[in-house]
């Protein structure tokens, strides 16, 4: 995936230094973001072509930094920005900064297709996951017993501790003064996640509702035990129904030039939502 | 001992007066060698600088050596306490290493005899493809074969909740490193003079006593040679480990349980560590630690190979 990447990103800076009249807007931060501004800006080469957009990964937290340094007219994030970070970007370069939803992302919780379970309360899942959590058995959880799995244990498939995918479902499950639990596969992609639960009946896995196949099965996800329990769609996602969705941002120092503005408006056009389905996230609430 | 050379071979007199003739080419040449010769080294100590800078802030600040080294904690995102501890780390890349070299030595030593005594030499140079064949697969290749074969095979085979394990990594990492125990374990085997062979032969010699009796000690040292090389290259290995153990912060019980490894949790977490920060120092730290590992295992080697010798 990251050597994909940084071929994408030799490829975009070796076309930008073919035609020296293009502007080039940096372009940087989140890696669950990266996958979608990436594909926005391939579109966006075609329409305004005097604009190229350097695109990079790095992390919500690398992205913010280069703002707040003032290396780049765009930070992609998938969290929103903290107020202290606010304050020393506008210490560092004088502009407030400005904050623009671009999108969303729901986390899916899936398990193998033989399991019998279809939905989980957010109390049942940090159950599962949350340190101190009692639920370290199939049968815990309502009496399941999942055929092909051997003693019934759950094997709990996370991700590495600094990604921003593991923090926000820590957050999201667990709230702000909880760890999850310790000796969970922490597997360092998403698309590993998938294939890990795919071949194991024991396993439960998470990930962006993007990275889905057919071969692992997305559980509903009650709020609380007596709510209604809601599938991970776009629909739910975006009336923000669905528990585990977030807002994806891209910050700017400032007013955002012409040309930012510009993209930014873009990729609100009807054309860049459905490379955003396409790319597995949710476009942002109309405003 | 000194040799006393009373009066030089005129052709040796000759050569000598050539060599004078031409110092500066000499000289240019033995400058070329000595500064290949040096900066390996300078290299070894620049590394072992860099890390040790990268890591000192944390050394000095949050480092705590009982944590550090008897808590399987690893907690450096935490919310509530931030913890770095590494034994849980530090079992698994011990474990995987023994595992896999009880797997792979063997194999790949009768393997290196097989391709260098015992095959037609037709059979040996297909066998030499394929085995660097093996070689060039990439560790990303063989992390995803033991997510999507050798997972669900363990799993069916020995009825255990997850095939993403000890065993898992083991069988991967002995196939990795496979390749270079066989090539250099069959140069080792290559270099045993052929009058050895000839002589053992003549002495009404089997083919698996010559093997036995004769190859085994005198390419002791080469073989051990391979043998730790195959060491070097499982401790360092991170990609396919990380993706075949499980990655999963836990002592394991038993080779049926996921592990995790000092270097794939380098891998996966420095990327998304800010430059600077203190988890990105404490990752260092680890890497000093793996440096640490490799010199000792080296320094092993090099004594126990001298040890043979004398």
């Amino acid at each position: 995936m990251k050597k994909l990447l940084l071929v994408l990103m030799i490829l975009i800076v070796s076309a930008c230094s073919q035609k020296s009249d293009t502007v080039i807007i940096q372009n940087k931060g989140s890696d669950t973001l990266v996958n979608l501004a990436q594909a926005w800006a391939e579109e966006y080469k075609n329409i305004n072509t005097k604009v190229a957009l350097a695109v990079s990964g790095g992390g919500s937290g690398t992205g913010i930094a280069a703002l707040i340094n003032g290396t780049v007219d765009i930070a992609n994030s998938s969290r929103a920005i903290k107020p202290e970070e606010r304050d020393e970007a506008k210490k560092n370069t004088g502009n407030d900064v400005k904050e623009f939803i671009v999108g969303m992302d729901a986390l899916a919780v899936f398990i193998h297709p033989s399991n019998p379970i279809t939905g989980l309360s957010l109390e049942e899942v940090a159950c599962i996951y949350g340190e101190g959590g009692k639920c370290t058995h199939w049968s815990d959880i309502r009496g399941t017993v999942v055929p092909g799995c051997k003693d019934n244990k759950i094997i709990r498939v996370s991700r590495q501790s600094n990604s921003g995918t593991y923090q926000y479902f820590r957050e999201a499950i667990l709230g702000k003064k909880k760890d999850l639990k310790l000796g969970s596969m922490d597997l360092n992609g998403s698309r590993e996640s998938i294939d890990l639960v795919e071949k194991t009946p024991c396993a439960i896995g998470y990930s962006g509702m993007g990275y889905l196949n057919p071969r692992v099965r997305a559980v509903c996800i009650q709020k609380t035990s007596n709510s209604d329990c809601i599938e991970p769609t776009v629909k739910t996602a975006m009336d923000k129904s669905y528990p585990i969705s977030r807002e994806l941002y891209m910050y700017t120092s400032g007013n955002p030039s012409e040309m930012v503005q510009a993209y930014l408006d873009w990729t609100q056009s009807d054309r860049a939502h459905e490379i955003t389905v396409k790319a597995g996230y949710v476009p942002a609430p109309k405003r | 001992m000194e040799i006393k050379v009373t009066e030089p071979a005129p052709l040796a007199m000759e050569w000598r007066q050539k060599k004078k003739e031409k110092p500066i080419a000499e000289k240019i040449v033995e400058g070329i060698i000595k500064t290949g010769g040096v900066s390996c080294i300078v290299l070894i100590a620049a590394i072992l600088f860099f890390i040790l800078k990268e890591s000192y802030p944390f050394l000095v600040g949050a480092f705590n050596f009982k944590e550090f080294f008897f808590s399987e904690e690893w907690y450096p995102a935490s919310v509530v306490k931030i913890r770095y501890g590494i034994l849980a780390l530090l079992a698994g890349t011990v474990l995987v290493t023994i595992i896999s070299m009880l797997i792979a030595v063997p194999l790949g030593l009768a393997c290196a005899f097989y391709i260098s005594e015992f095959c037609s030499p037709k059979v040996r140079e297909i066998y030499k493809i394929l085995i660097e064949f093996l070689a060039a697969i990439p560790s990303v290749v063989w992390g995803f074969i033991a997510i999507m074969m050798i997972n669900p095979t363990i799993i069916n085979l020995f009825d255990v909740p997850i095939g993403l394990n000890i065993l898992n990594a083991s069988i991967i990492l002995a196939l990795m490193s496979l390749p270079l125990i066989i090539s250099v374990g069959e140069d080792a085997l290559r270099a045993v003079p052929e009058t050895y062979r000839e002589a053992a032969e003549a002495m009404g010699a089997t083919k698996w006593e010559v093997a036995t009796r004769v190859l085994l000690p005198a390419a002791k040292n080469g073989l051990m040679a391979a043998a730790l090389l195959g060491v070097g290259r499982v401790l360092g290995e991170t990609m396919a480990v990380l993706m075949a153990t499980g990655h999963s912060i836990q002592i394991p019980n038993s080779i049926f349980e996921p592990g995790r490894t000092l270097t794939a949790t380098i891998a996966a977490e420095l990327g998304e560590s800010p430059k600077g920060g203190e988890h990105y120092q404490a990752l260092f730290a680890i890497g000093l630690v793996l440096f640490c590992l490799s010199f000792i295992v080296n320094l092993t080697a090099d004594f126990l190979i001298r040890g043979r010798r004398q």
